[in-house]
């Protein structure tokens, strides 16, 4: 018990860099997720190549290869320097789960029954004001469960950001560890905690948001 | 330091980094095999009529999946040999098979349950009224129905878990990627030798991708089940 007091405050000291790379990766990715979704729908043949390609490169190789690769790779070949490794960990992780979450957007989109924008069609609506209005409300509604999970899966990628030297939580437990071998099972264990107790509000939102998703979807 | 591009760097790197390979590969397989089996425990565990029981088993899961690979993997390489009584040094190998294994069970546990839960009713109290035995139900009714549709589902997993397995190298598997990292370390140029992973990663996941896909497609037109009303 005064082994777990101990550890404690050491290991909430990582917690401001947990958060902050997530917020600001969460938003990089919700970003992307928007753009390249409506931009592989797009009537440009050009367009939706190109965001296909940023699609599958990013889900064709692992997030921490994208990591370190951004870390050590692209100061090398362009010459640009990231600013810090905290700009290179939101990167990598925004850029990865946005591709993931772009298909998201795109899928939803898709399963919007046809009827819907014929209707629009049918109304007169343009092009841009059936999305606006008929089609993207109820495509948001039907992501808002996926979001969920792929933010919880983010929370998660957040963690490799110790490895490119980040303070993060996991990095404190790492020191402690190695300063106090016989504590690692308490160490990880409360480590493993932290990162749950910052998913139990993301969980939370899933479950609300696969409630919502349940409704208000038009049918068939 | 060198700051360009090298084909130099880049040949010489290369079979370097591909030594990792069969190692990457094969621990990706160990891993999904595990996860595969170990995906029946939870499915069986949360079968067990008891509230309490599967409150506290749907949370262990939760707790398992909502929480980072990466420090499950510290946890049993690093933790686990100081267990008092039960602690057991574990090779990196195996602690990468039972973290990432154990994490990816508890979502493949899931698409199972999905799977059985996806059975008409009828089709069970029609194996019922047939007098089937509980093992004739489950292997000539629920399992055909219930498996063929999850093999898309579950073939996306052996990607995923592809791309998690270089988590590994962090606790010393020689994979790819701690070939790559090392390299990197001792000519002190990271660039080829990432890009190299990374290609391989495109190469080896990509062709997947679409085979699955493929497979999602003819799943999909076997199994409609508005085509089987008809």
């Amino acid at each position: 018990m005064n082994a777990i007091i101990e550890i404690f405050p050491q290991l909430a000291r990582g917690l401001q860099v947990t958060i902050t790379v997530l917020l600001a990766s969460a938003i990089l990715a919700y970003l992307m997720a928007f753009i390249a979704g409506l931009c592989r729908l797009s009537q440009s043949f050009f367009i939706r190549k190109f965001t296909g390609f940023y699609v599958e490169v990013f889900r064709g190789t692992s997030l921490i290869v994208q990591l370190f690769w951004l870390y050590y790779a692209i100061p090398m070949l362009f010459g640009i320097q990231l600013g810090s490794n905290w700009w290179a960990g939101v990167i990598a992780i925004g850029l990865n789960y946005g591709a993931y979450l772009s298909e998201v957007v795109r899928g939803s989109i898709l399963s919007v029954a046809n009827g819907q924008s014929e209707a629009a069609t049918a109304l007169n609506m343009s092009r841009f004001q059936r999305m606006r209005l008929v089609i993207f409300p109820q495509a948001v509604r039907m992501m808002l469960p996926e979001f969920g999970n792929y933010t919880i899966q983010m929370l998660k990628g957040t963690s490799l950001v110790s490895l490119i030297g980040m303070t993060d939580i996991l990095y404190y437990g790492d020191i402690i560890r190695s300063s106090n071998l016989s504590q690692a099972p308490i160490v990880y264990l409360l480590v493993l905690v932290f990162y749950f107790i910052l998913a139990l509000p993301l969980i939370w939102l899933t479950r609300k948001g696969e409630r919502i998703s349940k409704k208000g979807v038009a049918n068939g | 330091m060198n700051n360009n591009w090298s084909w130099e760097t880049f040949m010489d790197a290369l079979p370097f980094v591909l030594q990792g390979l069969w190692i990457t590969v094969s621990l990706t397989i160990t891993c999904y095999l595990f996860a595969l089996l170990f995906g029946f425990v939870w499915t069986f565990l949360r079968k067990v009529p008891n509230t309490f029981f599967n409150w506290v088993v749907t949370w262990i899961m939760e707790f398992i999946r909502s929480t980072p690979p990466l420090v499950q993997l510290f946890f049993l390489f690093y933790a686990w040999p100081m267990m008092p009584g039960i602690g057991v040094t574990l090779s990196p190998f195996t602690s990468a098979v039972l973290g990432l294994g154990i994490h990816f069970s508890t979502y493949i546990g899931e698409i199972y349950r999905s799977g059985i839960e996806s059975i008409d009713k009828g089709q069970w109290e029609a194996s019922k009224a047939l007098n089937f035995s509980t093992v004739d139900k489950w292997r000539k009714i629920i399992l055909p129905q219930a498996i063929p549709p999850t093999i898309p589902m579950l073939g996306n997993y052996f990607i995923i878990m592809f791309k998690e397995v270089p988590l590994a190298s962090t606790i010393g598997v020689a994979g790819i990627m701690l070939m790559a990292d090392s390299y990197g370390a001792q000519n002190w140029s990271y660039l080829e030798p990432l890009t190299i992973v990374g290609i391989l990663f495109l190469v080896l996941s990509y062709p997947s991708a679409v085979l699955i896909k493929k497979l999602e497609i003819k799943m999909n037109t076997r199994f409609d089940k508005n085509a089987a009303i008809k």
